[in-house]
């Protein structure tokens, strides 16, 4: 059925972003189309369904100003495919993979289904080489590794953005003369977080080295359900084909949730919580398990999705369905935020699941996971305290706690914030860390062995 | 005539319904399409048949074939399982790694058992035995840790007509038997349907601890051999470790992870480190016992449903040679969530938050499936099959339909709790709200074989640790010095329990797996420093002293001391007494 032109007239309905076609012959499940209208534009899209005769199409650009008297769809025989070739380096792209970037066409080396295939979990490798943020909070505390997928939990109005740039810009790993990439998808976000991004990336250079895809937010939303697919079909093609370490940037993941709803939500689909369709995690792990590494490649895909929790809440269905596929999760935090503190990580709910194999000596440093665990611990003390002070009064806490006060203070002030441009090697992050941890008495260090204390304790004078 | 062959009518992601199908039974498989996708038969109605497919669909289109297989979701069982990783479906994923790439391809198939692999067969039976079901005609030497028993596959009877040492792959014929319907051979590989559970001459109550090397598992929330648990917990609370904890450290003779729904690199992280790990017991990797299951996230949800009962079917084949086995499922929210997706795609009138109605019996169905069993076979063999379930609530609320469902069903509770996750407190198990029922047939096992003052200890430590969340409360309003003397004692003693007891970090060497023996030991040592300092504050020592012993430091390492030189626990003893004595002279 391959040859035969199959070209329709034949729309019934049209609602929301989905189109009904009848009288189709030949169309599969994911079949690609291409709807012409009147004045000559071309449109596109997918069949999410096809039941005998009729067949069931989302439209990516939306349906507005579609009449089914003059709609005709083309049926492509193939699935959703962006061509890929290594000139898309330093290139901008819409949610369709066009050019927007008013450079020349790009000449694929080959074709790819966007939808990927699963790696087979035999097939890939541990994650377990340090990257080096330069940020401490996640270097020292949350240690991201290659190949690992660990999403930004914020909310609106905090320096996500500015975060995840930072991340971008200067994320390196210990060894040299290995080839660096980022990919960038925005999904639904302004114009202004947009040109942020770009802005940053092509101060720094970093642009050379990036593919941007962009959809803004008065973009059609239903091109945020293919956006991130094309970003990552580029990310593994630059990965495992051109063997670059691939850094993706997916932000913002809930306008990605809510296009996806708004299909749902047309195709009149029991809905699950908050009205976002049931198959909300199986979806998502379609996005975040593209992540990884493959044995016998020398590339990696490391992601970090950004998302902007509703109300904050770690409990709604975007941040808590991300959290039980991703590795971890690192939490940016409203009052930290307001009390001037960049970068706002919360620490104690921030995690990093693969942080074990990827630290310590050999990779980072011999006392980093000793000095993680007794940070976290010191931390989580002091701030019990400092909450117990709030309802007794500084008066009830003994002098230890009044210590782990001090130490948590301090943590925040010196550890925790950094400049949005300095960029702290591991060694410095731990120089730090002990520097706070000399605060408290090496009897109260638990968590570190006696050996890293007599080495690292800084020594009074 | 029966159609066996028909054709696709729709497609909705991977729902497809086919017609033409006529005479196909429920849950039977079928083949869908040109690339001859996998998929099973789950509604029929008048002359249209769902289809859930175990792969994508996109290509997949009216008028493209679907071809009958004649058989349900079946797996194959014999030696090659252990040190094998499938999909939700059987397929070996080594294997298509190997013959396909790193990526999976659909509609590939190869044996769940590799064909190439000779195996020598030991006879046990002699000519002119009479067998029945379940009865050993042989083994195979099937890795380091597991001696694969042959039986007679179940329902089949007669006399050993012919059997003899052999060599050769898993369709070897070993014996042939006569019956009264003529002879049949046996062969090293029996096909068993999924979702039908394996007959048991009957179960009995399970009655032997499984230990597990966990702390807080063993001593306070035992499970036993044949047993159920759940382990709910939002995430970062742990649940994958703990799973992990015990498909390692657990005394079960076979493991069996599934992976369901979850995380690639997870599977990843036990591919590669199960190998290097040793069985406490033997010695031996413990992947020698291990049955691996990986149907990750991204991996269709159809073939995640039927991922579980593929593991069980597994599980109850190396039960019925008469092997204690362990069942790990990650996650079983995951396995619902596939049940609700498959079906909303087939319109069917939801249940609780858009879970089918029968979501509950199939929970219970599936736990129902574990036990501990006289085996078929006339030598009344005992096996055993643990469940441990992990769930993962969203946004970790336990009122929600799959952890109140599994609640009903198990009999032992693993409560996580993302506050001691934060505060670095693994395993986040919480020791107020966790449960086993099968405490009383543990406590009673181990006064027995450990120590008689096994269960007074644990009690007396549950008290301590109760009386201190008491205590929380008030000092969160009055403050520390409020509380008499007494009770700073007490806060001291249940702060050691839960630091240097219940903490116990997976990630090192010497605090992964502690035995029994030196679980007692431990918290007998806390106990005993808590009495001494009782009675050294009545003897007129003071309080800030008291909390402060050099030798506090030694109970805090003690945790870490090697399995061999349990002895210096006695010293440690010492050293407390001693110390205290110093104070009041």
């Amino acid at each position: 059925m391959g040859n035969i032109i199959r070209e329709y007239r034949t729309v019934k309905e049209i609602a929301g972003p989905l189109m009904l076609v009848d009288d189709v012959e030949g169309v599969t499940y994911g079949e690609l189309a291409d709807i012409k209208l009147e004045d000559g534009s071309l449109r596109r899209g997918r069949v999410l369904e096809v039941h005998g005769r009729k067949a069931m199409v989302q439209v990516f650009e939306g349906t507005r100003g579609l009449s089914p008297q003059d709609v005709k769809v083309k049926f492509l025989a193939k699935g959703m495919e962006l061509g890929m070739s290594i000139d898309m380096l330093g290139r901008v792209f819409d949610g369709s993979g066009r050019p927007i970037d008013d450079g020349p066409a790009i000449i694929p080396e080959k074709y790819l289904n966007v939808n990927g295939n699963q790696i087979n979990p035999y097939a890939r490798d541990y994650p377990n080489e340090f990257i080096q943020t330069g940020i401490s909070t996640i270097d020292l505390l949350n240690t991201l590794v290659r190949g690992q997928k660990l999403p930004l939990f914020s909310g609106s109005g905090l320096p996500h953005s500015r975060i995840a740039a930072q991340i971008a810009r200067q994320a390196t790993v210990l060894k040299t003369g290995e080839k660096f990439a980022v990919v960038f998808a925005a999904m639904g976000i302004t114009f202004e977080e947009a040109e942020f991004f770009i802005a940053d990336f092509r101060k720094t250079g970093a642009i050379e080295r990036s593919v941007l895809f962009i959809n803004l937010a008065d973009d059609p939303p239903i091109e945020r359900l293919t956006l991130p697919r094309m970003a990552l079909t580029t990310a593994e093609f630059l990965a495992f084909e051109k063997d670059m370490h691939v850094l993706v940037i997916l932000t913002d993941i809930t306008n990605y949730c809510e296009a996806l709803r708004e299909i749902s939500a047309a195709r009149k689909e029991v809905p699950g919580r908050r009205g976002y369709p049931g198959y909300l995690y199986t979806d998502l792990s379609t996005i975040y398990e593209r992540a990884g590494r493959i044995k016998g490649k020398n590339g990696s895909i490391t992601q970090i999705p950004v998302l902007t929790m509703p109300e904050d809440d770690k409990t709604h269905p975007i941040p808590d369905l991300t959290g039980y596929i991703t590795e971890g999760q690192i939490i940016i935090l409203r009052p930290l935020h307001t009390q001037g503190i960049y970068p706002p990580v919360d620490v104690l709910p921030s995690l990093s699941r693969l942080k074990d194999k990827g630290i310590g000596a050999g990779k980072t440093r011999e006392d980093h996971s000793d000095v993680m665990n007794q940070l976290y611990a010191a931390y989580a003390q002091g701030k019990n305290a400092r909450e117990l002070a709030v309802v007794l009064g500084e008066s009830a806490l003994t002098e230890e706690d009044v210590l782990f006060v001090k130490f948590s203070d301090a943590f925040e002030d010196r550890f925790v914030r950094q400049g949005e441009y300095e960029n702290r090697t591991i060694e410095e992050s731990l120089r730090i860390g002990w520097e706070l941890l000399g605060m408290l008495p090496p009897n109260l260090l638990k968590r570190v062995r006696d050996e890293f204390i007599e080495r690292y304790y800084p020594k009074t004078s | 005539m029966d159609g066996m062959k028909g054709e696709v009518i729709k497609v909705s992601g991977p729902l497809v319904v086919a017609r033409g199908l006529s005479g196909a039974r429920m849950f039977e498989m079928v083949r869908v399409g040109e690339l001859g996708l996998f998929g099973e038969i789950i509604e029929i109605k008048g002359e249209e048949y769902s289809i859930q497919t175990y792969e994508e669909t996109e290509g997949i289109g009216p008028g493209q074939p679907v071809v009958r297989t004649g058989e349900p979701l079946s797996v194959e069982l014999g030696p090659g399982l252990i040190r094998s990783i499938y999909d939700g479906i059987q397929r070996p994923l080594d294997v298509l790694a190997q013959d396909f790439g790193e990526y999976i391809v659909r509609g590939t198939q190869r044996p769940a058992l590799d064909r190439s692999k000779k195996w020598d067969f030991v006879p046990l039976a002699r000519v002119g035995d009479a067998v029945k079901g379940g009865d050993i005609l042989g083994t195979v030497q099937e890795s380091a840790l597991v001696s694969h028993k042959i039986m007679v596959p179940p329902g089949k009877s007669g006399t050993v007509g012919k059997i003899g040492p052999v060599t050769g792959n898993v369709d070897t014929e070993v014996a042939v038997i006569q019956s009264p319907g003529g002879p049949f051979g046996v062969t090293m590989v029996q096909r068993w349907p999924v979702r039908d559970p394996r007959p048991t001459k009957r179960k009995v109550p399970p009655t032997e601890t499984m230990t597990t090397g966990q702390r807080i598992i063993d001593m306070f929330f035992p499970i036993t051999k044949g047993g159920t648990a759940c382990v709910p917990g939002p995430f970062g609370s742990g649940k994958t470790v703990v799973q992990h904890q015990l498909a390692k450290w657990a005394d079960a003779q076979i493991v069996v992870y599934v992976g369901c729904g979850e995380r690639g690199n997870e599977m990843t992280d036990v591919l590669m480190e199960f190998p290097h790990l040793k069985d406490p017991e033997t010695g031996e990797p413990l992947m020698e016992r291990t049955v691996l299951i990986a149907n990750t996230s991204n991996m269709p949800v159809a073939a995640r449903e039927a991922s579980v009962f593929t593991g069980i079917a597994i599980a109850e084949y190396f039960r019925d040679m008469g092997y204690s086995v362990a069942l790990m499922a990650d996650s079983t929210s995951r396995w619902a969530e596939a049940m609700r997706e498959i079906s909303g795609r087939l319109e069917e009138m939801p249940g609780e938050e858009g879970y089918p109605a029968y979501l509950g019996s199939r929970i219970a169905g599936f736990y129902e499936r574990a036990g501990s069993v006289i085996c078929i076979g006339s030598d009344d063999r005992r096996g055993a099959v643990s469940i441990i379930g992990a769930v993962s609530p969203p946004g970790g609320d336990l009122s929600e339909p799959v952890v109140q469902t599994t609640l009903r069903v198990v009999k032992v509770y693993w409560g996580l709790d993302d506050k001691l996750a934060f505060a670095r407190h693994f395993p986040a198990i919480n020791w107020l709200s966790s449960y086993s029922l099968y405490q009383d047939i543990v406590d009673a096992d181990a006064d027995e074989k450990i120590d008689r003052m096994w269960s007074v200890n644990r009690k007396r430590a549950m008290t301590i640790l109760q009386k201190e969340a008491e205590l929380d409360e008030l000092v969160r309003l009055v403050g520390i010095d409020a509380l008499s003397l007494e009770d700073r004692l007490l806060m001291q003693a249940a702060r050691m329990i839960r630091e240097d007891f219940l903490h116990q970090n997976a990630f090192d060497d010497r605090d992964t797996y502690t035995s029994l023996r030196k679980q007692f030991l431990l918290l007998n040592l806390i106990l005993r420093y808590y009495d001494e300092i009782r009675t050294g504050l009545a003897d007129g020592a003071t309080l800030e002293a008291l909390l402060k012993l050099n030798v506090l430091e030694d109970i805090t390492r003690a945790r870490l001391i090697p399995e061999e030189e349990l002895e210096r626990f006695g010293s440690i003893e010492g050293d407390i007494v001693n110390s205290i004595r110093a104070l009041i002279w």
